[in-house]
């Protein structure tokens, strides 16, 4: 199937901004679903608000648009009602980390199978420039006019200690590796997390002097190395990426069933 | 009829209508007096094939039954005052987005914290109001075990029927109480199942397209039709949408699916109401007093009766006038500082004479509290 295929162009023209990383992640996350053949019916994505979130809106799966924070904890609901269907959660950083914090932790913990993406662009962009818990020190926001004086989360650490059983970082720069984690993720059997850094030029670029779309991405690739590479060792300060964690672990919907066993004394 | 007789609490009567009713999901998170529930559930639901989870907190639990509700089961969640409080962004979004689901709230004495062991009946108006925006809202009642599984039936039917949350706005004193339930045989209360499309494979189904009886077949996630389900206003593919005409449509359809059809959503229940002078317009455990002071002061020949509400979202008004329309005087009987009240008080032709008898201080009210208010309206002294 081509890769158009998997987008419901009626609903084209998309809102997102020229140069804005998401239609990137988009991009790489279909070729995933294409490369692994899935069936459109057998997806089902959820995503919260934000710009990242639209996302959902443009892919021909199941949909559910939902609540800020909320893509999670809705997507559990759907998952453990149908444990069959592939669950796609794309948030961006106040989905993920903000206001759908506890959510994020829990669903790692629980080890259900869910794949969750997280568009990392260090800002919230739908609302016009504030800071995220993933913006960082010393960023210029809407609502950091003196810079911000907040801590970022690290999202891999944060996923790895909260439980989740597939941890990987790329950016919108190394489309092809965002692709190939993605698959692992999606093919991997528990909550698997992904964080793609992704560019917002409209906001985050602008004022934080990073140039637009084109010379964000060439920072992506100025600033990252892969894990285990010379470039990293060197310089321990760029941002890694790579697969962090591949484990396996009792995935939540399937120790449910042999729950289900137990409760009906073996009589299933 | 065979071992279906139970002395049970009213959180289980309701477990027992859930159950009956078809629930096949359940999400929440443990709250007082709510929690036997979950409790009960949490063993009845897997051993009947179905799905029970304890989410991180009361949101989460919300969104989980949309979410599950969207694959084609029956849902719902139980809570009270701070997780209802919590539930209601949630609440919001299955009235936009017309999702069934069932959310029980075991009321508690509030605001905050507040009386988490007593009872009260004070979420009336949150429970009409609770979440923001227009929209209509059903909100259910009962006052013993037989009416909590009943009732509990019918919200999970009227979930069905409107694509609606339903709110079972249960008490403290429902919910511990013990007595008798009967459980009928299969069969002998109606059950209203999801109404999928008909619409067939390749063919464009719109999940936000009314049929001529405004009732809006849906399709599960993970069959042949792949659509989109958002909280903001949308078209008829589900498609988010600000034109004017739609947002106004779309807000006219969600509320007057519900306000168009009072008649046949509202219940109630008339105890010697015949030719009552004095109406005591109750509901839940303030019920229970009002009936049995009813009863009392009628084998002394007083013309008093009790207008038992088992409904009180969308609000019975052309009901509440006319069965109100002979009294003498009208009382209500409640647990808060004049919820219903209010709301008798502006369906009825003398306002002037609507009196409120309410105890709010976390002991069930009494006959005799109520009686004292009825000698002074008897201007029999106090
Ligand atoms: S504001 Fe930023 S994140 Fe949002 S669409 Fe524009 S570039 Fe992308």
């Amino acid at each position: 199937m081509a890769i158009k295929d998997y987008l419901r162009q009626r609903f084209f023209p998309h809102i997102w901004c020229p140069g804005c990383g998401h239609g990137i992640v988009l991009s790489s996350l279909l070729h995933a679903v294409e490369e692994l053949g899935l069936a459109k019916n057998d997806i089902v994505m959820t995503s919260g608000i934000g710009c990242s979130a639209r996302i959902s809106g443009y892919v021909d799966f199941h949909s559910l648009h939902t609540l800020h924070g909320r893509a999670l904890a809705f997507a559990t609901g759907v998952k453990l009602a149908k444990p069959a269907l592939n669950l796609l959660v794309p948030m961006g950083d106040g989905d993920a980390l903000a206001i759908g914090g506890n959510h994020f932790i829990h669903a790692a913990r629980r080890n259900i199978n869910i794949t969750a993406i997280v568009m990392n662009n260090r800002i919230y962009g739908m609302t016009g420039g504030q800071f995220s818990p993933l913006s960082g020190c010393g960023k210029r926001a809407t609502t950091a006019p003196f810079l911000t004086i907040d801590q970022e989360f690290d999202v891999v650490k944060l996923a790895k200690a909260a439980g989740a059983s597939f941890v990987a970082r790329s950016t919108t720069y190394h489309a092809k590796e965002s692709t190939l984690y993605l698959k692992k993720a999606i093919m991997h059997k528990g909550f698997s997390v992904v964080e793609i850094l992704s560019q917002c030029p409209t906001h985050y670029g602008r004022k934080n002097k990073e140039g637009d779309a084109p010379d964000m991405l060439e920072l992506y690739k100025d600033t990252t190395a892969k894990l285990g590479s010379k470039a990293l060792e060197k310089n321990p300060d760029l941002i890694p990426r790579g697969i962090f964690v591949e484990e396996e672990r009792g995935e939540y919907c399937e120790e449910y069933d042999k729950l289900v066993d137990k409760a009906m004394g073996g009589a299933r | 009829m065979k071992n279906n007789i139970r002395f049970v609490q009213g959180n289980e009567a309701c477990v027992e209508g859930a159950l009956y009713a078809g629930l096949n999901f359940y999400a929440g998170y443990p709250i007082t007096p709510s929690t036997e529930i979950a409790e009960s559930l949490s063993g009845r639901l897997p051993r009947a094939g179905g799905k029970f989870i304890q989410m991180e907190d009361e949101i989460a639990s919300m969104c989980a039954i949309i979410g599950a509700s969207l694959t084609g089961k029956k849902v719902m969640t139980a809570t009270s005052g701070p997780g209802f409080s919590l539930k209601q962004e949630a609440i919001g979004y299955a009235c936009m987005a017309e999702i069934p689901c069932v959310i029980a709230n075991v009321q508690r004495g509030g605001p905050s914290t507040g009386n988490p062991t007593h009872v009260s009946q004070g979420d009336v108006n949150q429970a009409r109001w609770g979440t923001h925006g227009d929209h209509g809202i059903i909100a259910l009642t009962a006052s013993n075990h037989q009416d909590v599984f009943a009732i509990t039936v019918d919200a999970f039917n009227l979930a069905e029927t409107y694509r609606t949350p339903v709110i079972l706005l249960l008490d403290e004193a429902i919910g511990h109480m013990r007595e008798k339930l009967v459980i009928p045989e299969e069969g002998a209360l109606p059950i209203v199942d999801r109404l999928r499309t008909s619409v067939g494979k390749g063919v464009d189904y719109h999940p936000y397209l009314p049929r001529e009886d405004g009732r809006l077949p849906m399709s599960d996630f993970g069959d042949v039709h792949r659509y989109n389900v958002t909280g903001l206003f949308h078209d008829m593919w589900g498609f988010p949408s600000n034109n004017p005409r739609v947002v106004n449509e779309l807000l006219h359809h969600i509320v007057d699916k519900i306000e168009n059809n009072v008649h046949s959503i509202t219940r109630h229940k008339e105890h010697f109401l015949e030719d009552a002078d004095y109406v005591m317009v109750s509901y839940g455990s303030s019920a229970r007093s009002a009936i049995h002071l009813a009863k009392n002061r009628r084998k002394r020949g007083e013309k008093i009766g009790v207008l038992e509400l088992q409904s009180i979202w969308p609000f019975p008004t052309a009901m509440i006038r006319e069965k109100c329309s002979g009294a003498k005087a009208v009382i209500v009987v409640e647990m808060n500082m004049g919820q219903v009240l209010a709301q008798v008080k502006s369906a009825v032709d003398h306002p002037e004479n609507v009196f409120l008898a309410n105890r709010i201080d976390g002991e069930l009210i009494t006959p005799t509290d109520i009686k004292q208010l009825l000698r002074v309206i008897q201007g029999r002294g106090v």
